[in-house]
């Protein structure tokens, strides 16, 4: 028998020690290059404009993103008043009433929507709110002049409309690209807009079908005409908060002993009344906290908002149009060859993780004693 | 007692005469699923007494206790059957809803539960308040009232705005049967109201009960047998589910007609 090898023991000891502290490590290296960046480039271009001014035209310097901080709250308003009942209600729901089985199949939705692609929630608002809003005109192809780049449509109602469709347009057409290709008899959709001489132009036409929308509504997005909106936007982030709200409010409801509902119940208290001045009173702060940190985390959320808010240079006078957010003036500021929106593009990135931060720091000091009152 | 604003339909013309019983149980059972936790037990509560439900763990003696005034409802399992006349309204009547028993019948707990987010005062008046009693006349007169009653008063009424659970247990506790006590229930059921005190906190609660029968029908539940012996005027014991003895506190300690009751009341078993 042989002695044991203490150095290589010592030896692969340390070894493991210090690779797992080095992967430690790591994980606080980005959040350090994180901020390190947006300051070193962003923190300069922070100023009272930034916050004041809207974007300046190429070449000029200075202005900011008014529209896009203003933009961005818009929306999660909006989408609080959304994901916040529905949220908090399904919550209630899970914790207090429902049969067990019900129960898990609502919890297992919610955690599969919980991971679901923000892309996957935009393109859903895109096709249910933004689509149908541009409200094409459907109809059958009763007669087309090339020459003239007319077209004549008969919608199932029995009206005749005419349209005259645009170089542009022609692009689109059917995927063929000549306003020849359209047979007399062929349904089609038209997305259009009226001219100033009161004749309706065509932005695109398209044979019905969802391909066929599918192709109408990204050429449409180019050309930025409307359908999308901050409505879609706050839809969309709403939609996106409300499986987050359900699942953290059941479980701070859970958290209220069962012995306060008792309680409140033996006084003749109605269960609803129960329900809302004592189990809700009692892990209220829970409640706010899980609303603040699906709040902060909608807020960053850029992709699902490429599909319905858009975006918007200008301010925004309806909730039926597009409207500016943070992340998309990032990203669009971002892509752009310009030096000047490089540096508006750091500036508003490191706002928007200072909102974040904010929310995420007063969450902290709100459930500081989450866990008080003693139970 | 305060006339309720309550009042089933269906009340016997004789029932609130003044020797009738609080409650009549006649033939309980009471299933969860397909066990049953309470079998056919038919007895008389009282008016003016207080009743002592006694017996070992698991004898269905809580599960009784919450049967008087619905609260074993909240156990989407639970099944009963027989019938239970509260003052001659039957309580289990299609046309009766159990917030109006529970208004009637109040209960205290074994864990104290003042409502932490509410002060003292505020955890006093929330069955009044949240039942549309808005008058702060009448919700400062029942605060006194109901805090003399529990025996709080003295030692709260400086600080009635401070949080419930600024309070000690026994207080808490106290404060608990302040709380029910303000809605002005006919009967009061306790499950175990001093097993989680220390003995002298303990003693303060045996003191209320018995005064408290002066105003209340009182039914409780309790693992302490001396508690029974000191502060009951009936004693039922259960067993198993079943009723095996009930009688006046002093025959039942003393001279029990059967024998399971004698081992237990003398700590051979249970």
């Amino acid at each position: 028998m042989t002695a044991p090898n203490h150095n290589w023991r010592k030896f692969k000891n340390a070894f493991m020690q210090t690779l797992a502290f080095v992967c430690a490590i790591l994980v606080v290296v980005p959040l350090v290059l994180v901020f390190y960046h947006l300051i070193k480039e962003g923190f300069t271009s922070i100023n009272w404009a930034f916050f004041t001014q809207l974007q300046k035209p190429v070449g000029e310097s200075g202005g900011g993103m008014a529209n896009a901080i203003v933009g961005t709250f818009v929306l999660l308003a909006q989408a609080a008043l959304i994901g916040v009942p529905v949220g908090v209600l399904g919550g209630v729901f899970l914790s207090e009433y429902g049969g067990t089985k019900l129960n898990w199949w609502i919890r297992f939705a919610a955690d599969i929507l919980n991971g679901v692609p923000s892309i996957t929630w935009g393109i859903v608002v895109w096709a249910l709110l933004v689509v149908p809003l541009t409200a094409p005109f459907r109809g059958t192809v009763k007669s087309v002049d090339a020459a003239e780049h007319l077209v004549t449509v008969q919608s199932p109602a029995g009206d005749t409309q005419e349209f005259k469709a645009d170089a542009n347009t022609r692009l689109q057409l059917n995927g063929k690209g000549r306003l020849d290709s359209l047979n007399q008899g062929t349904d089609v959709m038209i997305w259009y807009h009226q001219g100033n001489d009161n004749t309706l132009l065509a932005d695109s036409i398209s044979p019905s079908g969802l391909w066929g929308i599918f192709i109408a509504t990204i050429i449409k997005w180019h050309n930025s005409v409307s359908g999308f909106s901050a409505l879609a936007g706050g839809v969309v982030l709403g939609l996106m908060m409300i499986p987050l709200v359900m699942r953290t409010t059941e479980e701070v409801l859970q958290l209220v002993p069962g012995g306060y509902r008792e309680a409140a119940l033996a006084l003749g208290i109605a269960k609803w009344k129960t329900i809302v001045q004592i189990v809700i009173r009692t892990a209220l702060k829970g409640i706010v906290t899980g609303v603040m940190l699906a709040l902060a985390r909608v807020a960053g959320e850029t992709a699902p908002l490429l599909f319905t808010a858009l975006g918007n240079q200008n301010w925004t006078h309806s909730l039926t149009e597009p409207i500016a957010a943070m992340p998309l003036q990032i990203f669009a500021y971002a892509i752009s060859p310009y030096d000047d929106w490089h540096r508006q593009a750091w500036a508003g990135a490191l706002v928007l993780l200072l909102l974040v931060l904010s929310i995420n720091i007063t969450v902290r000091f709100l459930t500081r004693d989450r866990f008080q009152p003693k139970i | 007692m305060p006339d309720s604003p309550n009042q089933m339909p269906n009340a016997a013309p004789d029932a609130r005469s003044a020797n009738s019983p609080a409650l009549t149980v006649r033939h309980l059972s009471v299933f969860f699923g397909k066990s049953a936790a309470v079998k056919n037990v038919s007895l008389d509560i009282t008016r003016h007494a207080v009743t002592a439900i006694i017996g070992p763990s698991g004898c269905g003696k809580s599960t009784f206790l919450r049967a008087l005034n619905r609260m074993h409802e909240l156990n989407p399992e639970a099944r009963m059957e027989g019938e239970i006349h509260l003052f001659g309204d039957d309580i289990y009547s299609r046309t009766v809803e159990s917030v109006t028993v529970r208004r009637r019948v109040g209960m205290v707990f074994q864990k104290s539960n003042p409502f932490p987010t509410m002060s003292i005062v505020e955890n006093v008046t929330v069955g009044l308040r949240l039942n549309g009693v808005r008058e702060r006349k009448i919700l400062a007169e029942r605060t006194e009232q109901s805090l003399r009653m529990a025996a709080l008063w003295d030692e709260v009424k400086d600080r009635l705005n401070a949080p419930a659970i600024s309070l000690s247990g026994g207080q808490q506790q106290r404060l608990c049967i302040a709380r029910a006590l303000a809605v002005q229930p006919e009967v009061l059921l306790m499950d175990e109201p001093a097993s989680a005190l220390d003995p002298l906190a303990t003693a303060k609660i045996e003191d209320l009960i018995v005064s408290l029968k002066k105003d209340y029908t009182i039914v409780i539940v309790t693992h302490n047998m001396q508690q029974a012996a000191r502060a009951s005027d009936f004693t039922a014991f259960f067993y198993l589910g079943e009723l095996v003895e009930f009688g006046p506190t002093a025959k039942i300690f003393t001279s029990p007609a059967q024998k399971r009751t004698e081992d237990y009341v003398t700590g051979r078993f249970g």
